[in-house]
């Protein structure tokens, strides 16, 4: 059935800025404003969340030269393009890392349930999509919510055999519309990373 | 109910993708995850993605010799341009493409703040540019060819002259960043980036050759550089709308 083998991905490397955020890496005037950078573009329903964290790698440092990237249903668990999906926003953010600590945040919505393939739905989740300097495919991973009794059902946390791992892909709150969502690229705390 | 096949996009060919782990480049040795990761078929979570309209793009971002400085002044350094398709693995164009490109300046200097690298900057050259494929997946810029850098990664180490590209296509499942190298550079079987992937054909297709029949005379050389993205199989099966 394949008729062309797919390219080959390549890291990222340590300037992925001056592609994908060319603003945030101090080059001004090419482009108005970074892609990515707002994904709330008016009023939009639902309740606004921030999602933060830090990607750490196999010796517990920050990386500060990380892009990640967030895809995620609106509050009603629509995704930008379907039909109805709120037109004031996006469901698309990009963050370079602090170049400090690492950080990286997005100021969003809290996404509702979204179908599963085969019938019932999975729980709220924003997918996640890291590359940086060292990482030679991106990762692919997802934020669910800790505090969502949607969990429970959620086909894909569902399927994981070691169940202690299913912490690695929660987002805890820190306040009532702040979550942190922590990764861990290596080692006995690693995140889940998806081949999906 | 009938049985179908799955629709969704093909997995990933893994056999033609870097290793996570590859000790010869450093950097991996601590940030390639050692569990194997978790498969599922794709959902609308990977089948849908965010697109992108001919609006984002401005006049001079598919034009690298002049997007950053005054736009009748060039940057310096040999005049290329480069092109190409970007096609599923279907052989399907995949249109209405985002892509994203960055590069050093014709010295191997890349305008960042972490890059100290002796050779000087360009004042006319930033080094970004994004263009949207048309309706048959192609794509075209202008730019200068990159020069070469050192790296510290080995003791001696040296990129071969690349262009990073980033591309959206039509679901978050096919996101790829990826890098082109050029025809004939003798750093390519050097460089431990390049050597992450082990299947020699997989690096050949990262390899933009000459292309004769787009240069400018007078004016530029042109490089080709096809891009191949994950497929989205399509049968639809029955308890699935087609788009969920």
């Amino acid at each position: 059935m394949d008729t062309h083998p797919e390219s080959a991905s390549q890291t990222a490397g340590p300037y992925v800025h001056i592609g994908c955020t060319p603003n945030f890496a101090g080059i001004t005037g090419v482009y108005d404003v970074d892609l990515g950078a707002t994904m709330i573009t008016g009023d939009a329903s639902g309740k606004r969340i921030t999602l933060i964290g830090q990607v750490f790698d196999g010796t517990g440092t920050p990386l500060r030269d990380a892009m990640v990237e967030a895809w995620q249903a609106d509050a009603n668990g629509l995704y930008a393009g379907q039909e109805g999906a709120d037109p004031h926003f996006t469901g698309f953010g990009r963050c370079p890392c602090d170049a400090e600590d690492g950080t990286f945040r997005f100021e969003t919505l809290r996404p509702a349930s979204v179908p599963w393939p085969s019938g019932g739905v999975q729980a709220p989740h924003i997918t996640l999509w890291i590359v940086a300097r060292g990482i030679n495919i991106g990762l692919h991973t997802r934020a669910y919510f800790a505090d969502a009794p949607e969990n429970e059902s959620d086909p894909v946390l569902g399927r994981i055999e070691h169940r202690n791992r299913v912490a690695t892909l929660l987002a805890h709150p820190e306040s009532d519309d702040i979550y942190r969502f922590n990764v861990t690229l290596q080692g006995p705390d690693e995140t889940i990373f998806f081949d999906v | 109910m009938t049985k179908k096949p799955l629709g969704g996009y093909a997995p990933r060919q893994h056999q033609h993708q870097p290793v996570a782990l590859y000790p010869p480049y450093r950097t991996s040795v601590k940030r390639s995850p050692q569990a194997a990761p978790l498969s599922f078929p794709t959902t609308i979570s990977e089948e849908s993605g965010p697109v992108f309209g001919h609006s984002l793009i401005g006049p001079l971002d598919a034009d690298l010799l002049h997007n950053f400085g005054p736009q009748d002044v060039s940057a310096i350094g040999p005049r290329i341009v480069v092109h190409g398709r970007v096609q599923d693995q279907f052989g399907r164009p995949v249109a209405g493409a985002l892509i994203e490109v960055w590069q050093a300046n014709a010295g191997g200097r890349y305008r960042h703040a972490r890059e100290g690298y002796v050779a000087p900057l360009d004042p006319n050259f930033g080094g970004c540019g994004r263009m949207i494929t048309d309706e048959n997946g192609c794509y075209e810029f202008r730019t200068v060819q990159p020069g070469p850098y050192p790296w510290p990664n080995g003791p001696n180490d040296w990129r071969p002259a690349h262009i990073h590209f980033s591309i959206f296509g039509h679901g978050f499942a096919q996101r790829l960043i990826t890098q082109m190298y050029f025809e004939g550079d003798p750093l390519i079987p050097l460089c431990p980036i390049v050597r992450t992937i082990h299947d020699k054909a997989a690096v050949d297709r990262l390899i933009a050759p000459l292309d004769m029949s787009r240069t400018l005379p007078m004016d530029a050389r042109a490089y080709r550089f096809d891009v191949t993205l994950r497929g989205r199989r399509q049968t639809i099966f029955e308890n699935r709308m087609e788009g969920l």
